[in-house]
């Protein structure tokens, strides 16, 4: 029995070995290497545009399937449902009551039982229709990408393209997601064991350069296990040293993006496990900012250490995410205020994503950090593009709250996204109560207003 | 997510709601999708917390009693049926359908029908009165802490002394319907699809 199982397990590990073998050396020249120097081979890219026309042709066909049942196909628009006129509460009240008004326009009413229909319409159209909750989940495509997760008509699809859905998914799972996988681990553990390294020498210049080169290269590294690809724009903006980027957030990627082309200061809370492990190891190398759970409620303390940081020129700049939460990459939501009152130069990055390679937004009340890093590597690709927008800084009589809106105006214009002024936090919490108040008041002022007015006269 | 939209909903039931409330099929579908979006316990119903959860409804000074009128007569659950049902009252009301078989029920987003769902956010206690304690509770909803008592009090009352025809103290259907007969309810009760 052994002598007949001898040399069939002698070929086998023969054969492994050599496809690993092979299967290293092609990571090592086509990825790493590249990733080392920051060169590529347009390899990616040859790949996005295959995938693209494959898409089409996927989105034709699920089209004619439901033209032959005849069938109406349900076609996600990013755009609102309903129309919205954007008129104010007192406009519209007033219109209302023009229209029904039977006395004479002197005697302007104080109240009437038809102002409710302003509010009742309101009400109906926001449970039709919001700003808001839409931003928390991922955003619908009009076009199939050959993901299960993203496709509404799937009763349509024909032999052919369950054939080619079965084909994407083998390569994905079978082909993409362990190079992916031991791309990452390869970025990571590099990341931890350089940056140790690094750590040891004296501060200095050589530390400096040499720390930057480390993150670079790993960066880069975890890029390609994402197979993202990134246009960078307006490079000669990119934040300088002394100051503070700000950028839109979507998913924990972002970084990931960013820190890839440039070398940043990371700001964030200490966490345990794995990513505590990679945080410590960082900081040794270069200077982050990284706050104990208990130092993040103090407010103080927060902007102190930023601050300091801040006014170190020798200090690389810190990276930020306002939103404080990821939000879905269809709109820019209220930025929080703490970063604009330090009273740094701001640089602004817009990152806006293709959401036909794969959506890269995490909904982290539906799927935890694992998950989706999986889902993430088990997409086609992460396509996105990065603008770096010129410097602002807070103008005379402007306060923090005033800048922060005009920076996140800039970023939402030049990404394309929509400008909310809603806070991201609505996500898990409640609104606040002010809103509400401020509409009574509104209101009120109809009611009351009219009256001063005749007692003036 | 709105995977689920079209294939849960079968195309009978499409075709049903389309009866009832006039609703075309791909706006049947798109609200749909918004019901699931809504639905986070992802039983196919909706509770008052899945409306309080749209910030805008929220800061709405009667959302309160914009969210009872969804829910029928002590339930606390409402299915896509009864949702489209509500959601009914404002569709457009289009030429073609003002000329239809007179004998037919009254569509869900006639004039009439539009008055109805206006009264009942006034009438708490689905009594067909709206009395004055109603009316002050309502206006109180409206203008928050900025008006006194005294003052709302005066305004209930002549609003009320306005619209009341019968001398009961209280405003029925039929006089609200009056009292409102010149105001242009279709258009400022009715919502405009885009598709």
């Amino acid at each position: 029995m052994e002598l007949f199982f001898n040399p069939f397990d002698n070929l086998v590990c023969i054969l492994l070995g050599i496809s690993f073998t092979v299967w290293f050396t092609l990571l090592l020249v086509f990825i790493i290497v590249p990733a080392i120097f920051g060169v590529s081979f347009g390899i990616r890219r040859l790949y996005m545009k295959t995938l693209l026309k494959i898409f089409e042709w996927a989105t034709l066909r699920i089209e004619r399937g439901a033209k032959e049942k005849n069938h109406l196909l349900y076609k996600p628009y990013s755009n609102a449902i309903i129309a919205r006129e954007p008129t104010s509460l007192e406009e519209e009240i007033k219109e209302i009551r023009r229209s029904g008004s039977n006395k004479d326009l002197d005697a302007a009413p104080e109240f009437e039982m038809s102002d409710i229909f302003y509010f009742a319409r309101r009400g109906v159209e926001s449970i039709m229709d919001d700003e808001v909750t839409k931003r928390f989940s991922a955003e619908e495509l009009e076009s199939w990408n050959l993901l299960t997760r993203s496709n509404y008509n799937f009763h349509y699809i024909s032999l052919r393209l369950t054939v080619l859905w079965g084909l994407g998914l083998l390569i994905r799972y079978g082909l993409l997601l362990p190079l992916r996988v031991t791309l990452a681990f390869t970025g990571v553990g590099l990341l931890v064991f350089l940056t140790s390294v690094v750590g040891l020498l004296p501060n200095g210049r050589m530390k400096n350069f040499l720390s930057e080169k480390v993150h670079l290269m790993c960066y880069r590294i975890c890029v390609r296990a994402l197979t993202a690809i990134i246009t960078y724009h307006d490079s000669e903006n990119k934040p300088k040293n002394g100051g503070i980027c700000v950028a839109n957030h979507t998913s924990p990627i972002d970084v990931i993006i960013l820190a890839s082309d440039g070398c940043y200061a990371m700001v964030g809370q200490i966490h345990g496990g794995l990513m505590g492990v990679i945080q410590r190891s960082m900081v040794k190398a270069c200077p982050h900012v990284w706050f104990e759970r208990s130092e993040v409620k103090d407010r103080h303390l927060v902007a102190k250490r930023l601050s300091d940081h801040v006014e170190d020129k020798s200090k690389l700049p810190i990276l930020i995410f306002p939103e404080g939460t990821c939000i879905n990459n269809t709109s820019v939501m209220m930025f929080k205020k703490g970063s604009f009152e330090i009273g740094a130069t701001v640089y602004p990055v817009a990152i806006k994503y293709d959401p036909r390679f794969g959506d890269a937004f995490w909904n982290s009340s539906k799927f935890g950090m694992v998950n989706y890093l999986l889902r993430m590597m088990s997409s086609w690709a992460i396509v996105c593009s990065v603008w770096y927008l010129p410097p602002m800084s807070r103008e005379e009589g402007e306060d923090a709250v005033q800048f922060a809106n005009r920076v996140k105006a800039a970023i939402a214009r030049q990404g394309g996204l929509v400008d909310l002024l809603w806070d991201g936090g609505l996500k898990r919490g409640k609104v606040k109560d002010t809103f509400k108040e401020e509409q009574q008041k509104l209101y009120s002022k109809m009611l009351v207003g009219t009256q001063e007015d005749r007692s003036r006269s | 997510m709105g995977s689920r939209a079209s294939t849960l909903l079968r195309e009978e039931e499409i075709e049903e709601i389309k009866k009832e409330t006039g609703f075309s099929h791909s706006q049947i579908t798109r609200l749909y999708s918004r019901f699931t979006s809504l639905d986070k316990g992802e039983n196919g119903t909706l509770s008052r917390e899945d409306f309080q959860r749209i910030p805008e409804l929220a800061i709405n000074p009667l959302g309160d009693r914009i969210i009872n009128a969804f829910f029928p007569e002590g339930e606390d659950q409402v299915n896509f049926r009864g949702f489209m049902q509500t959601l009914a009252h404002f569709r457009p009301i289009e030429d073609n359908e003002k000329s239809k078989n007179p004998t037919a029920s009254e569509p869900l987003n006639s004039r009439t029908n539009k008055l109805l769902f206006a009264f009942r956010l006034y009438d708490l206690d689905r009594d067909d009165k709206i009395s004055r304690d109603e009316l002050l509770q309502v206006l109180r909803m409206m203008v928050g802490v900025n008006i006194s008592d005294e003052q709302l009090g005066s305004i209930a009352d002549r609003t009320i002394q306005e619209a009341d025809t019968n001398g009961d103290n209280s405003i029925s259907f039929n006089e609200f319907i009056k009292v409102l007969e010149k105001v242009d309810v279709e258009q400022k009760m009715s919502i405009r699809f885009l598709h």
